[in-house]
């Protein structure tokens, strides 16, 4: 081992990667969060499995049109997030600032139709106080929805630093840990999406 | 050597004045602040136990109401699990873990004094609860329906809920931070069976939090929406079911108890191989045994509900889930009966303590698989048999290696060794106290006695254990107390202890106690598992260049290495000292108590200060940050 290891001054003063310990700082705080996802599913199918009937109480089968589109949009703001991360590798500002732009664009879409249009619409048929099936799905949509403003702060900031031009080819570890943590909270929607949205179906 | 030494202080500087105090972010600072905190935390749980134990000295006494008992009780245990066992060993973690594996600091600096704010917050925020007279008071496990809205109108678990989410925080931060610093920061040379049985310890006490503190988050959050906003998860009228918190709150505690005793258990590995002179035996069985009692704890929660009445498919697989912890638990102790067999033991006070560990450790074991079979848990599920059991495993488990790790790394901490004498007697108080005080709850619990009663009729044979009960809890407080005045005795007027008075064989002995802020005047480079028996070129916190030494001057620098083999791959360049975590925290207790007692302008600017301090803590600054 002596002999090969370079010396201190040729080492790199910045990493990204899995060579960056704040990557791996990421990589923690989602699985952490992705257990806090799994005990609010599992949570979902325990107390589903007690009634006789899915959704409870007469309410109706959850609409499936809106939580999809949702979800296209949510989805589809991974792709330009990823080139964003891509794009600084690589270099380029450009790619950088019109990725994570229109990537905020898309998120906020997301949050607007969740508050604005889904919300109302249930409201109007079950409440959180209704029965457990509303609790439910209030706190894990909410939940996720909190997840999504999160991210979207942790956007703004990365935004804002990457407009002053703090970050190069080299030192992007930042834009990264962003881009994991914006297609973790997309993928959590996928299972929001199958557990709230699809299993009463089932 | 005398310049690279000025170099690093120039670049690692500490701030001293009560801004410096505040905002410090040195790993060894922060470290010893959780030990202080922890050990006051545990002496107030102390205080608990002992008015728990005079109320119960004899038949129908009314030292206390009913109602403070309950909250004594409650309080007791939530103080001894999340405010003095978890911190005390975080904290032990907190200092050593950068020692052991060679680096400056703990990977994340500024979320390290994050961790320790949230920490202190939470256990005032929790006993603070006392000054309004309603502590929680549903016990540690605060079962749904008692704890809910009908049944406990009060503040007392809102105290709870939000407490306990607000210290998960804490503990998950801390987390991650001993993950990252234990697979990224390692000195050159560590690879990953070189790595310190503690540092393993460590790693599967912090894997365990990542896994097992989100169902009691979600938990509280339930009750708290219940409680609050009269959402349904646990009422059955509405398609709640209170089992539900049963199985969330057991998926965490399962684990939880096997968490505090993890980094225990990599306490005893480090102590036993100085005070025998003997590498440890078995080190790849250790370090795997660590892991699986992890992951096995997480396969075990049903076996706090047998009683519950769940299918009996469910009890026949988690009894026999339950019986294999036996398998790494046992491996370990073998372990260490082995490597003093082979070894040639002094026995020191560390060593006493680890000895006394093992012994009600395999004590706590036998009745621990006693309670692993189904019919034997249901004929003695809540009575003071359970009690004694996880005071053996526990405080067993827990207390007596903490204790052990007080004197082992006391002088690396303090610069001077405490009193073996006074170590010695403390020991015995404390060995003999237990056992008087634990023991006898078998036999009570075997006669009927419930856990958690306020009071009992004479007449019932309880009344002769239960006084031994209280004589021997005062006896083990007195030994608890000498420790405590051994420990502030000793700082000032013990021997002066040199870098490395037990011939300790990790790299925290290769430095000056206590350490200087930067821990080592280079970063060495690792041959060994056992680096200060096998490299007789470290010393004085120095290695020479020749040698493999990295002295990285030049700024706030460690070195970070890869995973596996721990080849160097960066610099890092640390943060420096940062208020704004404090302020964080502050913003956030201030937002709690808002929601505690409903007050919507506090809650406000709770909020505010929460978004501009974390604002403030993130603004850039054109540091030479990393991020």
């Amino acid at each position: 081992m002596t002999a090969e290891s370079p010396p201190v001054n040729s080492l790199p003063d910045v990493t990204s990667g899995p060579r960056s310990y704040a990557w791996w700082g990421m990589v923690w705080l989602i699985l952490t969060e992705s257990a806090l996802f799994a005990m609010l599913i599992f949570s979902y199918f325990y107390l589903r499995f007690r009634e006789p009937t899915w959704p409870p109480d007469g309410i109706d089968l959850p609409a499936l049109m809106l939580p999809l589109i949702m979800g296209v949009i949510l989805w589809s703001s991974s792709i330009p997030v990823h080139l964003a991360a891509r794009g600084i590798k690589a270099g380029s500002q450009t790619r950088l600032r019109w990725g994570l732009l229109i990537g905020f664009i898309l998120g906020t879409a997301f949050l607007i139709l969740q508050l604005f249009i889904e919300y109302p619409q249930t409201w109007q048929e079950f409440t959180p106080q209704t029965n457990a099936y509303g609790s439910l799905f209030y706190t894990i949509t909410g939940f996720h929805g909190f997840h999504v403003f999160i991210g979207l702060s942790i956007s703004l900031w990365v935004q804002v630093r990457a407009w002053g031009g703090a970050f190069s080819a080299q030192r992007h570890v930042g834009v990264q840990s962003f881009a994991l943590y914006w297609h973790f909270v997309d993928v959590a929607w996928l299972f929001i999406l199958l557990t709230l949205y699809i299993s009463p179906y089932l | 050597m005398t310049t690279l030494s000025e170099k690093l202080s120039e670049s690692w500087h500490r701030r001293w004045g009560i801004a410096g105090w505040i905002s410090t972010t040195d790993h060894k600072r922060i470290g010893l602040r959780y030990l202080y905190t922890g050990f006051v935390f545990l002496i107030l749980a102390g205080i608990e136990a002992l008015i728990i134990r005079t109320q119960l000295a004899g038949a129908n006494l009314n030292v206390v109401t009913a109602e403070a008992y309950n909250q004594l009780f409650s309080m007791h245990g939530l103080t001894m699990m999340f405010l003095a066992a978890t911190p005390v060993l975080s904290g032990f973690g907190n200092y050593f873990m950068p020692l052991m594996v060679g680096a400056r600091d703990m990977a994340f600096p500024r979320l390290n004094a994050f961790g320790y704010w949230v920490f202190l917050g939470a256990g005032l925020f929790l006993n603070s609860a006392f000054l309004i007279g309603q502590a929680p008071n549903a016990g540690w496990f605060n079962y749904v329906p008692l704890s809910d809205a009908t049944f406990s109108p009060g503040l007392n678990i809102e105290f709870y809920t939000l407490g306990i989410i607000f210290i998960g925080i804490s503990n998950t931060t801390g987390a991650i931070n001993f993950l990252v610093t234990a697979f990224k920061l390692r000195a050159p040379g560590m690879s990953l069976n070189r790595i310190p049985i503690f540092v393993w310890g460590e790693v599967a006490f912090a894997l365990t939090i990542i896994f097992a503190l989100p169902p009691l988050t979600v938990a509280n959050l339930f009750l708290f929406l219940e409680r609050r906003f009269g959402f349904h998860f646990f009422d059955v009228a509405a398609g709640g079911d209170p089992v539900l918190w049963q199985h969330l709150f057991w998926i965490f505690g399962h684990p939880e108890v096997y968490l505090v005793v993890l980094p225990a258990f990599g306490l005893v590995s480090a102590i036993v191989p100085t005070f025998t002179r003997q590498r440890m035996i078995g080190y790849t069985y250790i370090v795997l045994a660590e892991v699986g009692v992890a992951l096995i704890s997480f396969g075990v929660w049903v076996h706090h509900m047998f009683a519950v009445g769940l299918p009996d498919i469910a009890l026949g697989f988690v009894s026999a889930a339950s019986f294999m912890v036996v398998i790494p638990s046992a491996v370990q102790v073998f372990a260490w009966i082995g490597t003093s067999i082979a070894g040639r033991p002094k026995l020191g006070t560390p060593l006493l303590f680890v000895y006394g560990f093992i012994v009600l450790f395999v004590v706590g074991g036998l009745t621990g698989a006693m309670l692993g079979a189904v019919p034997f848990d249901q004929a003695t599920t809540d009575t003071y048999f359970v009690v004694a059991h996880f005071h053996y495993v526990l405080a067993g488990g827990a207390v007596f290696p903490m204790f052990g790790g007080l004197y082992y790394w006391g002088p690396k901490m303090t610069g001077r060794i405490m009193s073996e004498t006074w170590g010695k007697i403390s020991f015995w108080l404390m060995f003999g106290g237990f056992n008087l005080a634990f023991f006898p709850m078998h036999i009570a619990g075997l006669l009927g006695q419930p856990r958690r009663t306020y009071t009992y009729d004479t007449g019932l044979g309880w009344d002769t254990p239960n006084l031994w009960s209280t004589i021997g809890s005062f006896i083990l407080a007195l030994g608890i107390l000498i420790t405590v005045i051994n420990w502030f005795w000793s700082r000032r007027h013990g021997p002066v202890a040199g870098n490395d008075p037990w011939g300790g064989e990790t790299l925290e002995w290769a430095t000056t106690s206590p350490p200087p802020v930067y821990n080592f005047l280079t970063v060495p480079e690792i041959r060994s598992r056992e680096p200060m028996w096998d490299q007789p070129e470290l010393h004085d916190g120095y290695q020479s260049p020749e040698m493999g030494g990295r002295p990285l001057t030049g700024g706030h620098l460690t070195l970070a290495t890869s995973s596996l083999d721990a080849a160097p791959q960066a610099k890092v360049h640390m943060p420096h000292d940062s208020i704004w975590p404090f302020l964080v925290v502050l913003a956030i207790v201030v937002f709690l108590y808002g929601i505690v007692f409903t007050a919507p302008m506090v809650v406000g600017v709770g909020v505010g200060g929460i978004f501009g301090s974390v604002i403030g803590w993130f603004f850039p600054r054109g540091e030479t940050q990393e991020l």
